[in-house]
């Protein structure tokens, strides 16, 4: 029987194109996905956004339902100052958010069930982040790791806490996405293996297997919405200073 | 209707809107909304404050252990590392615990 952690080997799917210090660089399932999720996620918004009507259909209905999830997720978390990144953030919701969900397709790959994919996106909204706040407040930036009014003689210990505590966030938005599929994926295959194996008794782990489905979307969902809002709260702290 | 006729400023529409929005709160929005998204917030908080555990401690050891290797002092910042990367994890799922307390405080629907 196949291995449950077997649905996430990176497969070369071409010849390898090109090689960037001595790693052969090809198209890859997990870059089929990504690019799947561009593809597909931009048709929908496309064809939902080039009506335009009144009474919107269903494609309309689900863009705007989107927008306004985001938007509304921006003004609450960050203010007036965050509409600039509203298509950074968008963007970022939606492709977490369809490589979570085209994943759970059968013969799917959820690229967001690599620490690689994860940690690279936490980074970069953690390098975003951090260079806003710089920009924005100069120097100033620094009293982030310095809670206001604590007592100046507890500075040697505070400043390194704040500063591990700032550090752990790139960490956790990947670690907490990244864990939540893969154990996801890992329970469906053990789950399904199950079924195989008992025969007729196998109705019993299918049954679970179903609600266990059902609870995999709404965790697709859950944890592309986490991730995106913890985004909004990181880039609230660089752009408020407490 | 005549008065519809008339151009409409946007302080008009903006009144508008909000008589629409409070009878829309008044009416559906507010007893279907909170307890249907209720159990799905409570999992994503519970997971957050996991993750947020093992991060700081994470990010603490990890620290130390490189500053070790450049610094070429074995065990000794591995440790501080991993006791700040405690101090850190506790800060961060205390600040969660207090975002929650502040979400939890506002009156519902005002969101």
């Amino acid at each position: 029987m196949a291995s449950p952690v077997e649905q996430f080997a990176i497969q070369n799917l071409t010849a390898p194109l090109f090689s960037i210090g001595g790693n052969h660089i090809a198209v890859t399932n997990s870059a089929v996905f990504m690019m799947a999720a561009v593809a597909v996620s931009s048709v929908l918004l496309v064809a939902g956004a080039s009506r335009g009507a009144m009474i919107p259909g269903r494609f309309q209905a689900m863009s705007e339902l989107f927008y306004e999830f985001i938007a509304n997720m921006i003004r609450d978390n960050v203010g007036n100052a965050g509409k600039k990144f509203f298509p950074f953030i968008f963007t970022l919701f939606i492709f977490t958010l369809f490589g979570n969900l085209l994943g759970l397709l059968p013969y799917g790959f959820t690229f967001t069930s690599h620490i690689a994919v994860t940690f690279f996106m936490a980074l970069v909204v953690f390098l975003a982040v951090t260079l806003i706040g710089i920009f924005k407040h100069g120097l100033h930036f620094f009293s982030l790791f310095f809670p206001h009014g604590a007592p100046l003689f507890t500075a040697p210990i505070l400043i390194p806490i704040e500063i591990v505590s700032y550090l752990s966030r790139p960490i956790s938005l990947s670690v907490r996405l990244f864990a939540n599929m893969t154990v996801g994926h890992v329970l469906l295959k053990v789950l399904a293996g199950f079924v195989v194996a008992l025969g007729i008794f196998g109705v019993v782990p299918l049954v679970v297997l179903v609600a266990i489905t059902a609870l995999e979307v709404l965790i697709a969902l859950l944890q592309a919405y986490i991730f995106t809002i913890l985004c909004c709260i990181y880039l609230n702290d660089a752009l408020h200073l407490h | 209707m005549a008065e519809d006729e008339r151009k409409a400023t946007p302080d008009d529409l903006d009144k508008r809107l909000k008589s629409v929005r409070q009878a829309y709160q008044k009416g559906v929005g507010r007893s279907s909304k909170p307890a249907q998204s209720a159990g799905g917030e409570k999992l994503g908080v519970g997971m957050r404050v996991a993750v947020e555990l093992v991060a700081g401690v994470v990010a603490g050891a990890f620290l130390g252990l490189m500053a070790d290797r450049w610094l070429g002092t074995k065990p000794w910042l591995l440790i501080l590392g991993f006791v700040l990367g405690c101090g850190a994890a506790f800060l961060n799922v205390y600040r969660v615990a207090q975002a929650e307390e502040r979400r939890g405080k506002s009156p519902p629907g005002t969101e």
